[in-house]
């Protein structure tokens, strides 16, 4: 189920402006990738281009290749709306539909689509995400109520939960944590390492200690200067990262010397 | 300090006095003792002086409240409180200004229209009734205004809808700035313009002499959808767009978010955004008179043969034809128009409140 990534000379734009430069990356299937760099350098641009949700902006735009298992997700014979369900999203604030019960809220992804599911099946899809998001036993009594009306962290737990609901192969998870307490925050981080074993993740986060903790291989972007676009300096497994990094730049933003 | 370093001249300087934190105030009783002071005070005046009068009272006794509350602010308190004291009766006194016609409206339309408003005004049309007669009602008024309405909601609200979301959701560059100047020049025809409109339409397409409820009806959408496509507008925008990013996430296609995402939440909202448009039309008499007729005297419930009252055109054509009775059914009629017209916001407020997204 879980699927690889290979992104070969990535090019973002937003009109004309170049925001993210020539990347090329790959990312395994059942693995964490963290994501970090310093504010405004194209982390989150990046993880956008990766389910195609980066061309809902008006004007933006892509040149190269995101290959899903060998399947160009750009070719332009391809759906976005089909890439979007292979590779789902999580955001940084938590956004339940707000007209909707943590019941439809979970099962929305079918819903909205107008597929027609039978009740038993409905029930089973719910539990099961709930369970994997870690949300069940706290909701299993209160299914109808609104999702707006959950905390900060549950809140989030259901996105995710709604973000499995639908089976993709690949979560993109942009910054997930950073509105969240450190408790919430804590039980997020168990999540991910569960889900791990079905899934590939990609996570975005401004938390250093984050990355070390949660994933497998990191990724270090950053920017030549204010104006410029921001680039992949370099991409590894997450100790190596951490502890001896090839680039200087890397270190420097490891250290804490910017950043 | 050594002999070998050079230092500052040493410099006497006085401390700096600490501001104090405290401050005298006027006694809470004062401002209200003020005004009722100043009240007597300018009624006293005038009594003496001969020269009663309501209005000149209530001015007078506001301005010399507000200059007395100001000075004495300015000499007990400090300059900043004092402006804070003026500027504070100044818009209590510009508020007052505003209520004084509503209330004086409504107590006016009340007063003067329950004379005649009761169940048989309600339930009777003016068929067979001459003017001088006591008799006859509102009944036919009350079922042209009603089902003329609905023909034009009917018509305006799919169509305001429909731009509104093409405007938030799908338009760009010169078509959506295209639509968005007209819709603006729409909200401001002249209503008599949008009545002419339609009996022009209606002679080339029927002939002089076929103007009906239906030829008011469309009258009333031209007035009506250029309102709703300016609140529906304001409503969708106000959907945050992270929830249409959520939907996007999940694969759903851009058509069925706006359908089960946007539109939703937005509901509320748009409801009363509806009944406000609403509102406006219900009351418009110009093109009432030259599209569905202004002598009507019977109940007529088709909207497509013949003539139809309505309420505001009711009270103008008895406004016309004068006379004491004439007047009663005229204040009679526009106490029915108001209450009709406050029935739909409480409608409103009603809906907003059962569709407006719950968090418990």
């Amino acid at each position: 189920m879980a699927k690889r990534i290979d992104v070969s000379g990535l090019h973002v734009y937003y009109g004309d402006f170049l925001a993210v430069e020539n990347v090329s990356m790959t990312i395994e299937p059942r693995s964490v990738t963290a994501f970090i760099g310093s504010s405004g350098c194209g982390k989150s641009t990046f993880l956008r281009t990766l389910n195609r949700m980066h061309e809902v902006t008006p004007g933006a735009r892509v040149e190269g290749k995101v290959l899903l298992d060998d399947q160009d997700i750009y070719s332009p014979d391809v759906d976005p709306v089909e890439v979007r369900r292979e590779v789902g999203m999580v955001f940084q604030r938590p956004n339940p539909f707000p007209t909707m019960s943590i019941y439809d809220n979970v099962i929305a992804g079918a819903k909205l689509n107008n597929r027609r599911l039978r009740k038993s099946e409905a029930d089973d899809i719910v539990e099961r995400s709930l369970r994997g998001a870690n949300l069940w036993e706290e909701v299993k009594d209160r299914l109808d109520r609104p999702g707006a009306g959950l905390s900060g962290g549950q809140q989030q737990r259901l996105c995710i939960a709604r973000a499995i609901a639908v089976e993709p192969s690949v979560l993109l998870m942009d910054e997930p944590c950073s509105a969240l307490d450190p408790i919430s925050t804590l039980a997020i981080e168990d999540l991910i390492a569960q889900l791990k074993e079905n899934y590939t993740i990609v996570i975005v986060t401004h938390n250093m200690q984050q990355a070390a903790r949660v994933s497998d291989v990191t990724a270090f972007f950053n920017l030549a200067g204010t104006g410029k676009p921001g680039k992949l300096i370099e991409m590894g497994e997450t100790n190596k990262i951490f502890t001896k990094p090839e680039k200087k730049e890397t270190e420097n933003y490891i250290t804490g010397r910017f950043g | 300090m050594s002999a070998t370093k050079l230092s500052a001249p040493e410099q006497t300087v006085p401390p700096r006095p600490t501001p104090s934190l405290r401050g005298r105030t006027l006694p809470k009783y004062l401002p209200p003792a003020l005004l009722g002071g100043s009240a007597v005070v300018c009624a006293a005046a005038l009594y003496l002086l001969d020269r009663w009068n309501p209005a000149v009272w209530a001015i007078l006794a506001a301005v010399l409240y507000t200059a007395a509350v100001t000075v004495l602010s300015a000499v007990v308190e400090n300059r900043r409180k004092a402006v804070d004291r003026l500027v504070t009766s100044v818009v209590y006194a510009c508020f007052t200004v505003a209520m004084v016609p509503l209330v004086s409206l409504l107590w006016t339309v009340l007063s003067r229209g329950l004379v005649r408003l009761d169940g048989y005004f309600l339930s009777v049309s003016m068929n067979g009734v001459t003017p001088s007669m006591d008799a006859g009602g509102v009944y036919h008024a009350i079922v042209g205004t009603l089902l003329m309405t609905l023909m034009a909601a009917v018509i305006s609200v799919p169509i305001g809808l429909m731009t509104a979301v093409y405007l938030v959701e799908y338009g760009r560059g010169r078509l959506r700035q295209a639509i968005t100047f007209f819709v603006d020049v729409m909200t401001g025809i002249p209503s008599i313009v949008a009545g002419l409109f339609v009996v022009a339409l209606w002679i080339l397409l029927f002939g002089p002499g076929h103007t009906n409820g239906a030829a008011g009806a469309i009258a009333l959408s031209v007035l009506m959808i250029p309102v709703v496509v300016r609140s529906c507008e304001e409503m969708l925008r106000l959907v945050p767009n992270e929830l249409r990013e959520a939907s996007y996430a999940l694969g759903v296609p851009k058509w069925l978010t706006v359908l089960k995402v946007v539109l939703p939440t937005a509901l509320s909202g748009l409801t009363t955004g509806v009944m406000l448009a609403l509102a406006r039309v219900i009351g418009e008499t110009a093109p009432l008179i030259l599209t569905a007729g202004s002598s009507a005297v019977s109940i007529n419930a088709n909207l497509f043969e013949g003539q139809m009252m309505s309420l505001p055109v009711f009270i103008y054509s008895q406004v016309r034809m004068g006379g004491a009775i004439n007047y009663e059914r005229a204040w009679a009629g526009a106490l029915t128009l108001i209450i009709i017209v406050m029935l739909l916001f409480l409608a409103a407020r009603l809906v907003s409140h059962f569709f407006a997204p719950k968090t418990r």
